[in-house]
């Protein structure tokens, strides 16, 4: 991830080479955006954002453990050989030993085994959720907010109406009106309920946006709605959806696992933090093995830590003003 | 021998091509001299005052703009001023169709494009481009400059080919008098004087032939304002650009227009040359204006009269009947609530001649000139 400084981009088209070399502050270019736009100039909002978080060590921390939880969730027998459903009760809340790190839970099951199988529950709940409500979210409000009129009224409504009703209380009639619930009921589910939040926050974002001169200015020039959405609005408005999302992911798994310890999330044998969380909290078992709390709890909130080191690096890599 | 003279005979045939052309652009110069760029009539803009939440219903108007009529002449720079909320920017923004018109129409060398739309709005476009008040909110913070200037390339990619689009901008940086290599920096680090420069050279980018300035220094600095000011009068001359300059202080517009238009509560109620409503004001609400500003010299300033005008501007919700100005004019009549004074030549210099300062259009059925107002001293 840290590419060294001058690596001249070869999907870059360059131009005017030498004009652009004096220009050129030392660090060189990145060897790719975003992919957002092709771009024919050197330098853009999101090249110069790419440039910036590759030397930022919030986004490197971050990114290398999104990346390692990506990759213990596609492949958990990476590093746990063990079986996450083979437990014995006779050894039910042992301490932790040699081979068996993290101890074992209530039901005799080891606990290590269970936290890395249990990523990629958590991770696909989290990321699925999260990306579903802030797509839905920020195309549904932004397009209500940047068009204004009956539709922009009916979606505010809507969302008054989505407003009204507390996630625990629509994930027990929701839910339990599914009969069998898989993870992708589940983040159905939260993108369900969970949009309107990010709606309102993108709404009340692009209408800000919206009534800047530099909006105006690209509408005298004959600039058309979809070039004034991506080129003016987006990246001005999108700041607040990026820390609204990263903030909501944990909430999602956190949520995830609520809805497990109502009986209404996943059921056993799916293999998840929350439900581990959920069991270890039962029958206060955690005050004699705290070990049973803690492990799947600590993954929970690095995970969490994880996306919102990542969101506000994003968001500031994206604010020309604090470079 | 023969070779000589032959190619002699070439060289006249080209002198007399040459000066053809030349006759011909003269000629295209001389009708575009005297025809008016830009012919603007009874424009009127009402913005609708609406009642409820999903079923508006509208309860009455805001009439920003209530019956403008002007022209525009190429080369030409048209002063707007008045004080806030008169429908100056309004003006702007109908003008470069950033607004649609309730009605009136808005000429372009004789074309109506008060209506335009699509492909024939995106060519007017070209040719109307605007700099805006304030430099820190008309620029994307999160755009380079040079992103920012070459957008209008983007937009109209038949003005320049992909290949040469940096070279403009730079070009464009260095016309406006900034560093050519600033094209990767963003608005942020700028002063507002730089980023005005930048405004101006998205301006250009174009090559319009209006470009409609709306208060285009009064976020600036007195210092910075005279070298804006100045840079946009050495365009005018370079480009051959027409400006319809709007702002409310007297003294720039004076500095830079060669006719000036007085607004007061969506109306135009005095046009003429910059001498004629500096030094010749027939409508009460020129000389009150005037009269506001401050003289620089001490001895000058205790001597002249000063008119301090009572009361606020009506709402233009509920403007007042007959002359708009009426409410706080000191010589208004029963005939002034009655009827509206048309903007043209007042009865009473009727007999003036064309050539006199007084006699221009001033919308005032009691227009007359003021012996104490002195005009503010050219800067």
């Amino acid at each position: 991830m840290t590419g060294p400084p001058a690596i001249e981009g070869p999907d870059e088209t360059e131009t005017l080479a030498g004009v652009e070399s004096q220009a050129e502050r030392a660090g060189g270019k990145g060897p790719s955006s975003p992919g957002r736009e092709p771009r024919e100039r050197a330098r853009s909002l999101w090249s110069d954002a790419w440039h910036d978080l590759r030397r930022n060590p919030v986004f490197l921390i971050a990114g290398l453990l999104i990346a390692f939880l990506v990759l213990i969730s596609v492949w958990p027998g990476l590093i746990a050989s063990r079986d996450p459903l083979s437990c014995r009760l006779g050894r039910s809340l042992d301490a932790s030993s040699a081979g068996h790190w993290f101890g074992f839970d209530t039901q005799g099951c080891d606990v290590y085994t269970r936290v890395v199988y249990g990523a990629r529950t958590s991770v696909t709940v989290g990321v699925c959720a999260t990306l579903g409500v802030a797509v839905l979210g920020s195309v549904l409000g932004g397009l209500a907010g940047f068009f204004g009129g009956v539709w922009d009224a009916v979606l505010s409504r809507l969302t008054d109406i989505f407003f009204g009703i507390p996630m625990i209380l629509g994930g027990l009639v929701f839910l339990s009106m599914t009969g069998s619930r898989s993870v992708w009921t589940v983040v159905a589910f939260i993108v369900l309920l969970g949009w309107p939040q990010v709606a309102r926050i993108a709404r009340g974002s692009v209408i800000t946006a919206k009534q800047n001169d530099y909006v105006l200015a690209a509408r005298a020039l004959g600039a058309g709605n979809a070039r004034m959405m991506t080129r003016h609005i987006l990246p001005n408005a999108v700041a607040p959806v990026i820390v609204t999302a990263t903030i909501a992911l944990g909430t999602y798994i956190s949520l995830e696992a609520t809805l497990s310890f109502l009986g209404v999330g996943l059921q056993p044998p799916t293999v998840s933090w929350g439900a581990d969380i959920s069991a270890a909290s039962q029958g206060m078992q955690f005050r004699n093995a705290p070990h049973i709390l803690l492990y799947p709890a600590a993954a929970l909130s690095l995970t969490v830590l994880a996306f919102i080191m990542l969101g506000d690096a994003v968001r500031d890599a994206l604010d020309p003003k604090l470079r | 021998m023969h070779g000589e003279g032959s190619s002699r005979k070439v060289a006249r045939e080209e002198l007399i091509q040459a000066r053809k052309l030349l006759a011909k652009s003269h000629a295209e110069r001389s009708y575009a001299a005297g025809e008016p760029i830009l012919q603007v009539r009874d424009l009127v803009k009402h913005f609708p005052l609406t009642q409820g939440v999903l079923f508006k219903r509208q309860v009455g108007a805001v009439k920003a703009v209530d019956g403008v009529s002007f022209d525009l002449r190429k080369g030409e720079t048209l002063g707007i001023v008045g004080e806030s909320g008169c429908g100056k920017s309004t003006v702007a923004k109908l003008i470069t169709h950033l607004e649609r018109p309730t009605a009136g129409t808005i000429r372009y060398k004789g074309n109506d494009i008060t209506r335009a739309s699509g492909r024939a709005l995106k060519a007017v476009r070209r040719n109307i481009q605007m700099v805006f008040q304030d430099p820190y909110t008309s620029l994307n913070p999160r755009m380079t400059v040079g992103d920012i200037i070459g957008e209008p390339f983007d937009i109209h990619p038949e003005v320049a080919p992909k290949g040469d689009r940096r070279a403009k901008v730079q070009e464009l940086l260095d016309v406006v008098g900034l560093n050519p290599e600033y094209v990767n920096r963003y608005p942020h680090q700028f002063s507002g004087g730089q980023r005005q420069r930048i405004g101006i050279a998205r301006g250009l980018a174009l090559r319009p032939e209006i470009i409609v300035a709306d208060e285009p220094v009064s976020a600036l600095d007195v210092s910075v304002q005279a070298q804006v000011v100045n840079l946009m009068e050495r365009l005018q001359d370079e480009f051959g650009l027409s400006y319809v300059f709007i702002a409310h202080d007297l003294s720039i517009v004076r500095h830079i227009s060669d006719r000036v238009g007085v607004m007061y509560l969506g109306k135009l109620v005095e046009v003429g040359t910059e001498t004629e409503i500096y030094e010749h004001p027939t409508h009460p609400y020129t000389q009150a204006l005037l009269s506001a500003v401050p003289v620089p010299d001490p001895e000058a300033e205790g001597r002249r009269e000063r008119i301090v005008l009572e009361g606020d501007v009506p709402s233009p919700a509920n403007p007042p009947s007959g002359c708009h100005f009426r409410t706080r004019c000191w010589k208004a009549q029963q005939r002034c609530a009655e009827e509206e004074p048309p903007l043209a030549v007042p009865e009473n210099f009727a007999d003036s001649l064309p050539g006199e300062a007084v006699h221009h259009p001033s919308a005032c059925h009691f227009a007359a000139e003021r012996a104490a107002v002195v005009g503010p001293v050219e800067t």
